[in-house]
């Protein structure tokens, strides 16, 4: 990394600095700095600064942390913590620092140069789904106020879209779970679409284990035995990219076995007769064969689900497994669908829900950094939405852009004739955590200017023109909204090092060198109340939920239109919000994967997550307790034929690049799939071999299946 | 505009639309469709469940009307055709109507063979009303229609079909015997002792499988005014219904009047087309490639979106189908595929077996060249899916064989008294035996707080409880 961070003074390892402890907040209850689960902790600054972390009891993780929660705090102190904005002339030079004054009136130069010369959407911005809502909602609104650009989105586009997208067209609402996560633990069964939470959020399987403890079902569709599978009562081990042909042959059996709740179906849904129809084409024996999930094991996953549905209810849940596909939105959609015959949304314990992965990744979803969103869910193309933000903005709604392309798309069309020539970037490492890598980074290389806001030097920030060092997570006061739709406080328990500036306070100064810094304010709490306002209304309505009330409640759930409302921790009991309340199927229908493997690429690539990290690892890589080497998980049959012995080095190539990692043997896996976590960059980043193939309606890429070929590496 | 004739409405002929229309966006194709039954396209996979009951006949439609409208395409039912006129490239009706063509696609399927079994067709050549075939949704209807009053039923053809209708009567509570003339029932899928197990797991649903028999009379006069079949051996067997599953014959009378050439069924080559005119295609069970004639459905999906894509310019060519059979019966899980009937000890070949006759259970796989080229899989349903996803894709198979048939055999939980110290007893937190042994903690809470063990899912806490025990154990005096 230092090798790339070559310039004057800061090639030398930073020394350690005392933390400053904020007066008075020696101990402070907050959440913790990664995933959606966001475990409840308190920090403990001591009388030199150390920061130590302890678990905190609270409705999501019950006092459960871990490994990533325990050792948050070391990255408060880490001698990778960027501290002073780095600047350099091209891109072949050398970092050097920058005074802040500097490198803004450095940005704000070039951006204003760029717009003027270029027109106004040749800057982009990318954002992310671990930023606070206020920095989420700002970040929107800095760029359709501040730089009237219509290209921004966000990391969330690879990570809850697809979900958000079926949820929307089902439900007419986009929350990952319809209840509080005990609720979860409460029913009598469990299916669980492509997600490893015992890696991923170990503590939201107390949840689940509760469920079997009290002879409940567990069951677990992944191609990999995974540690959460090793958990579940029963494993549905599906044929990468084929979890859609699953989910609609368990609707078939459900239908065909009578298990369908005609009542309800009849009361409270549209659109059966479709979504059967299609449905009624996937008998059991064709989907065996489709999907290598006996058919036994199908009826038995139905037949679960519809016990639990006549008694203390059935959850079906879904995560990147099932998502990242080019047919992501379409697969949840078609086990909603199933949740929808089976008489589930809006009874006790029971419906679908979403495994939200990102910190923020809900509230980072609903205030405005998606390409076609306004603040509270509101869709930027809708007049009425635009004419209530453009009110709150004070702007003309004409003023504001329309909507723009996709994450993966805005970044296809970097640095083309046309396309955006400068990037702002905010909390997402997009040359680790987009497909095809090598393109993605030819893209970035290919910008005027790219400016990263980080709190470390990432590779994405590595290959930026100008880096600005930013707080993390207990250095600054906001809010999140966690996997349950429940709005929580994140607080400040210590000061940042000196040089280091919240993104609320580098947009503000932005928007100020852009002329319109009357509309930006750098204060979290400000930027909360008139995202309450922006959001009075839309479907993700903050509006009653003020900081005092989470102090005051420990958090509460949207939507809350006014101070007066309870909040609204269980969905769906009366009603959808539809147009005319009722839920709707949605028809789909079974696609193979865009790149199905062949002759010179023989073997199925899918990737995600390890215990040890999180993300793209620009955090969790630069904490030594958590330290870890990619691996390939290799089934022992598909190593005898490709020669291959565990601890070897293996290329994994794809059509569009290669990774490397350490052979991992395992009896877990399928023997024609191979497993590669994500959570480095380099030659270790899988997502050069990913495949950017998206879905027609989330625009998610297709991380979760391509074909690949494996090379021993030679020493 | 590019005229498609589809004569058949089926499997094979509604799917060839279908697929045809999602390559034609641009609508090129002007698609007429004529179909002899009066119903909408239905799935007749889903026959054996609309008698078992628990599907309803309007719940297996395939197509809604509203799509051939909205995707412009012509569907006439009812229709049947007298004739082929090649030359002038049109169709003739049994009403006398002319309907032209550029393509014509035949996908008019097959028909029941009626063995010539006294009593079974009267003097008309028409089936006796208390015998059926069981073919189309009419079909069913018909037969669901008189159950109510049917006792005793006796099916002629244990084949899959009559073994599934068999299955569907025995389920409404009717006796049901099935006469058949082989030694062991679906004998082209498999081998004597997987037949007699599945004999017997029938024989437990209610479903009585007489082998090597073969009827000879449906007559009148068994007491009560009651009808019944006389067996070759003489037996007499009561029955109210006779369902006729004697195997199918296809339909290509009309390609073979037509001068185009049929074997067992219209001759295609790989692109479905016939090998005496280029305008006209074959899908499905009329259709003969490569000697092959096709009774599933798989296949006439696989061809008619080869047909749709040629059509189309594409390059897709089909290279025959891999033939898994499934028998969809209600308490009997059976696939078979490939060779199944082999010489266990022939060279070159790698036989599997697992049998267990009282349980039900006959698991036999043929390997060669290290791929699974047949398998029997009856009564152990974990691996069925593995073992055709192998079979299908020709993929290597597993190096331990023993995987074919038997589940992975979950990794043994050694009780964690025992684990080595450098064993990881909490995953979440990478927390070692030997690092809990040393903590000198008493409780689990206690373990939590100095090794952080049991704090993540929370789901080594016996574990951590065990071990705690066991050191207890050991340092209590005797």
């Amino acid at each position: 990394m230092r090798g790339i961070y070559r310039g004057r003074n800061v090639t030398e390892p930073v020394r350690k600095r005392p933390v400053h402890i904020v007066a008075g907040m020696g101990t402070t209850a907050t959440h913790c700095a990664y995933c959606a689960l966001q475990c409840a902790m308190t920090l403990t600054a001591d009388a030199v600064g150390r920061v130590t972390v302890g678990p905190r009891d609270f409705p999501t993780n019950r006092g459960g942390l871990c490994q990533k929660g325990w050792t948050a705090a070391e990255l408060l102190s880490s001698p990778h913590r960027l501290t002073t904005p780095l600047l350099r002339v091209d891109r072949s030079a050398s970092f050097r620092e920058a005074s802040w004054d500097e490198a803004l009136d450095v940005v704000a130069a070039r951006l204003t140069a760029t717009q003027r010369d270029h027109g106004r959407d040749t800057v982009a911005v990318l954002g992310g789904g671990g930023l606070t809502n206020e920095k989420a909602y700002q970040l929107g609104k800095f760029a359709r106020v501040a730089l009237r650009t219509k290209n921004i989105d966000y990391n969330g586009r690879y990570c809850m879209s697809s979900a958000a997208a079926a949820s929307n067209r089902a439900f007419g609402i986009d929350r990952g779970l319809p209840f509080p996560l005990p609720d979860l633990a409460e029913t009598g069964a469990v299916l669980l679409a492509g997600g490893n939470v015992a890696e991923t959020m170990p503590p939201f399987v107390r949840h689940l284990a509760a469920v079997v403890d009290r002879g409940g079902a567990l069951i677990v569709a992944d191609p990999r035995h995974t540690a959460t599978a090793e958990r579940a009562t029963l494993h549905l081990p599906v044929l990468p990219g084929t979890d859609l042909a699953l989910a609609l042959g368990l609707l078939h059996i459900a239908v065909a076995d009578g298990h369908a709740d005609r009542a309800y179906i009849h009361d409270r849904t549209t659109g059966f007769d479709a979504a059967w129809r299609a449905a009624a084409q996937w008998w059991p024996e064709r989907v065996e064969r489709v999907t290598g999930v006996s058919v036994q094991a199908q009826r038995a996953t139905v037949a679960q689900l519809a016990a639990g549905a006549r008694g203390r209810g059935a959850v079906v849940l879904t995560a990147r497994g099932a998502e990242q596909q080019s047919k992501g939105t379409d697969t949840v959609s078609a086990l909603i669908n199933l949740t929808l015959a089976l008489g589930l949304p809006g009874k006790p314990s029971s419906g679908f829900g979403c495994i939200t992965g990102q910190g923020n990744g809900q509230g980072g979803r609903e205030h405005g950094q998606k390409a076609d969103q306004l603040p509270g869910y509101r869709r930027i193309d809708d007049p009425a939405a635009r004419a209530h933000v453009a009110a709150v903005w004070g702007v003309d709604p004409d003023d504001l852009p329309g909507p723009g392309p996709s994450a993966y798309e805005l970044i296809e069309r970097l640095g083309t004739d046309g396309g955006p020539r400068a990037l702002l970037v905010h909390g997402t490492n997009l040359a680790v955590s987009s497909p095809r890598g090598r393109f993605v980074a030819d893209r970035l290389a290919a910008l005027d200017l790219l400016v990263v806001s980080d709190v470390v030097l990432s590779e994405t920030a590595a290959l930026a023109d100008v880096v600005l060092p930013v707080t993390q997570w207990a250095e600054e006061d906001g809010t999140m909204t966690n996997l349950e739709g429940r709005v929580i406080r994140r607080r400040r328990a210590v000061a940042p090092p000196p040089g280091v500036r919240t993104e609320l306070s580098v947009l503000a100064a932005l928007a100020e060198r852009l002329g319109r810094g009357d509309r930006f304010s750098d204060d979290p709490e400000t930027v909360y109340d008139e995202l309450r306002r922006a959001s009075a209304g839309g479907v993700a309505d903050y509006a009653g939920i003020g900081w005092d009330r989470i102090d005051a409640e420990g958090g509460v759930f949207w939507p809350c239109p006014s101070v007066a409302h309870p909040g609204t921790p269980r969905l769906f009991a009366d009603g959808f919000p539809t147009p005319d309340g009722r839920a709707r199927f949605v028809a789909v229908e079974h696609r193979p994967p865009a790149e199905d493997v062949d002759a010179e690429h023989p073997v199925y690539l899918t990737t995600g997550r390890i215990l040890q990290q999180y993300q793209s690892g620009a955090q969790t890589r630069r904490i030594a307790a958590l330290a870890a080497e990619p691996h390939v998980e290799i089934h022992p049959d598909l190593a005898l034929r490709s020669g291959l012995a565990d601890g070897d080095l293996v290329r994994v190539v794809s059509r569009r690049g290669d990774a490397v990692g350490r052979v991992r043997l395992t009896t877990t896996i399928r023997p024609d799939t191979v497993f590669m976590p994500f959570h480095w960059g380099g030659e270790q980043a899988v997502n050069r071999v990913t495949n950017p193939a998206l879905d027609p309606v989330s625009r998610m890429p297709e991380f979760k299946v391509c074909a690949v070929r494996l090379e021993r590496v030679v020493a | 505009m590019t005229r498609v004739l589809v004569v058949g409405h089926g499997m094979a002929g509604a799917r060839f639309v279908q697929e045809l229309r999602t390559r034609d966006p641009g609508r090129r194709f002007e698609l007429t469709v004529l179909g002899a039954e009066p119903e909408a396209a239905y799935n007749r996979v889903l026959l054996s469940s609309v008698l078992a009951g628990s599907l309803a006949p309007a719940e297996i439609e395939t197509v809604p009307s509203a799509w051939y409208a909205a995707e412009d395409v012509e569907l006439r039912t009812g229709v049947t055709v007298a004739a082929i006129d090649r030359r002038r490239r049109r169709v003739l009706t049994t009403a006398g109507e002319h309907v032209p063509y550029d393509h014509l696609v035949l996908a008019t399927g097959s028909r029941p063979w009626v063995p010539p079994i006294e009593g079974l067709t009267g003097d008309d050549g028409e089936l006796d009303r208390d015998v059926a075939v069981f073919r189309t949704l009419g079909d069913c209807r018909a037969m669901l229609a008189r159950l109510h009053r049917v006792r005793h039923a006796v099916v002629l053809g244990g084949g899959l079909l009559g073994l599934e209708a068999a299955r569907g009567l025995a389920g409404r509570g009717i006796a049901v015997e099935v006469v058949h003339p082989a030694d062991r029932p679906m004998e082209r899928q498999l081998d004597l002792d997987a037949g007699r197990v599945l004999a017997r797991t029938l024989r437990s649903l209610g479903v009585h499988v007489r082998l090597n028999a073969g009827a000879v009379r449906f007559t009148d006069g068994w007491g009560g005014g009651g009808r019944g079949l006389r067996l070759e051996d003489g037996t007499r067997l009561p029955a109210d219904l006779v369902v006729v599953a004697c195997g199918v014959r296809p339909n290509s009378a009309l390609a073979a009047a037509a001068g185009l050439e049929t074997g067992r069924a219209v001759v295609v080559d790989d692109t479905m087309t016939s090998v005496t005119d280029p305008a006209i295609h074959a899908i499905g069970e009329c259709a003969q490639h490569d000697g092959q004639v096709y009774g599933l459905v798989a296949p006439a999906w696989e061809q008619a979106a080869v047909l749709a894509d040629v059509l189309s310019g594409g390059p897709a060519r089909y290279g025959g189908s891999a033939v898994v059979t499934r028998l969809k019966a209600a308490g009997v899980d059976l696939a078979a595929m490939g060779e199944t009937d082999v010489d266990d000890f022939a060279d070159g070949v790698e036989v599997l077996r697992f049998a267990d006759p009282a349980r039900g259970t006959y698991q036999k796989v043929v390997i060669r060249d290290d791929r699974v080229t047949g398998a029997i899989m009856l009564g152990g349903p974990e691996t069925v899916g593995a073992v055709t996803q192998l079979f299908d894709r020709a993929a290597p198979a597993p190096a331990d064989r023993r995987a074919l048939i038997f589940p992975g055999v979950a990794a043994s939980s050694a009780d964690a008294a025992d684990a080595p110290d450098d064993q990881t007893i909490c995953r979440c937190n990478g927390v070692t035996a030997g690092r809990i042994r040393a903590a000198g903690a008493g409780t689990v809470a206690e373990v939590a707080a100095t090794t952080r063990a049991t704090t993540g899912c929370g789901g080594c806490r016996a574990d951590v409880a065990a071990l705690l025990a066991s050191r207890s154990t050991v340092e209590v005096p005797a």
